[in-house]
């Protein structure tokens, strides 16, 4: 069944169109909506294009970087303002879906994809969200992720806080097959600290839970601790906690729960391997 | 449903084709234009196979909407060689013997080809990088990296700065 194709040139015409009609999908680099269509989902009568560039740019400052949702993963590994991102965009398929998939896509990938959505959410994001009529609005990710199949309006943009040092900042993705394999789960960690003792560090996951979930028992854990075996040790004990991962082809959630906190250790003592 | 008429450039050359909404690229270039190199494998974006450049960037023709490609220029399998000249990776994957069954080789073929496009001398991680987007289920992946590695030195690369073969 043939589709109809709206392409617009502005994100406020397309976040119209897009509450105007409830088959209506908004396709931005289409490695999940064009999968979602080959494999024939009929919910899906409209897709939704904009031609609006300001849609993919990046802008950064000292302190805060502003992603625009259309930016791919290959427009945040040639920015060299954002090595910090690397590694999360780095490990998102192979190349060419490197060269397709968007920031903003990512945010509604199902478990276990969405690997780069976990750094955001370690990263405190706030997302940027083009209502049908009227303005644009702000949301923290961790709160856009929880509503993001009821959400009506179009996402824009996506702002994160730069990490505190680059070495604050650490992202794992736990694969099979390397170097392109679908994540087993993955982790995000911001570890701002002074004096040696870690203060509001945050931690996520990604594929242990529908979406990719804050680690806030193990947030709570490290607070006023130090990097070390003895400092992560309360934890590495809650590193499961609040977790529902899935049973899928790649791992069963038992099997996802028992390695977590290995991982973790070695997210947060800086261990290769 | 009216189709959509879409103009772009295919090896150099200009096509116009009517397409359905929704249909992907893949499905133009096979039935629409009659170019047949890239292979339909997943539709899922996980196999490769269907790997064309689009203004020189490796994509997933099964996962383009075809509208988006109006006014740029795809490559595809099917132009790499020059008449009955072969283009230098299609000489060495024919030499290494990086081709059994032949369904994935297009796609390689085009992964290698935008990788060697922007980095002359590539290392065997670097190659192993660009194809692992790209599945092959006959040869493995030894012979096609050592055919990548062959091509990049014939072409001028200069020498392959790594030379073990390390298993990928």
């Amino acid at each position: 069944m043939a589709l109809t194709v709206k392409t617009f040139g502005s994100m406020s015409e397309a976040a119209a169109a897009l509450a105007s009609d409830r088959t209506a999908r908004f396709i931005s680099g289409g490695t999940l909506l064009m999968r979602a269509i080959n494999e024939g989902d009929t919910s899906i009568g409209t897709l939704v294009r904009s031609t609006d560039t300001g849609y993919r740019q990046i802008r950064s400052d000292p302190s805060r970087v502003e992603i625009g949702a259309g930016a791919r993963m290959v427009d945040i590994l040639a920015n060299r303002d954002l090595a910090f991102l690397h590694p999360a965009a780095r490990i998102v398929g192979g190349p060419a879906v490197r060269a397709m998939a968007t920031v903003g896509g990512n945010l509604f990938a199902g478990s276990p994809y969405g690997d780069f959505t976990t750094a955001l959410l370690a990263l405190d994001a706030t997302v940027s969200i083009q209502a049908a009529y009227g303005g644009a609005q702000q949301m923290p990710l961790e709160q856009f992720l929880q509503s993001r199949d009821r959400s009506s309006g179009l996402v824009t943009a996506v702002t994160v806080s730069r990490p505190a040092s680059p070495d604050a900042f650490r992202f794992r993705k736990v694969s099979r097959v390397k170097p392109k394999g679908v994540s087993v789960l993955s982790i995000a960690a911001h570890l701002p600290a002074t004096g040696g003792r870690l203060s509001n560090a945050r931690v996520a996951y990604g594929a242990m839970a529908p979406t990719p979930i804050r680690a806030r028992a193990v947030e709570r854990a490290l607070e006023g601790r130090s990097l070390d075996a003895a400092g992560i040790a309360p934890a590495l004990a809650a590193a499961a906690e609040g977790t529902t991962p899935a049973t899928d082809a790649l791992a069963s959630a038992w099997y996802r729960r028992e390695v977590l906190p290995v991982h973790l250790r070695r997210v947060l003592l800086g261990e290769t391997g | 449903m009216a189709k959509t008429p879409v103009q772009f450039r295919l090896n150099g050359s200009d096509k116009a084709v009517f397409v359905d909404g929704g249909e992907n690229l893949l499905n133009v270039l096979r039935r629409g234009v009659g170019d047949m190199s890239a292979k339909y494998g997943c539709g899922q974006g996980t196999c490769g196979v269907c790997t064309v450049l689009v203004d020189g960037e490796p994509q997933l023709a099964c996962l383009t909407l075809a509208e988006t490609c109006a006014g740029r220029s795809v490559d595809t399998a099917l132009g790499l060689s020059d008449g009955p000249n072969l283009h230098p990776l299609q000489t060495a994957f024919m030499e290494h013997f990086a081709a059994q069954c032949g369904f994935c080789t297009s796609g390689m073929l085009m992964a290698a080809k935008a990788l060697l496009d922007r980095n002359a001398s590539p290392t065997r991680e670097e190659v192993a990088e660009a194809i692992s987007g790209n599945i092959c289920r006959c040869t493995g992946y030894e012979p096609i990296i050592n055919a990548i590695m062959d091509a990049a030195a014939k072409r001028g690369g200069g020498s392959n700065r790594e030379q073990g073969h390390a298993r990928v």
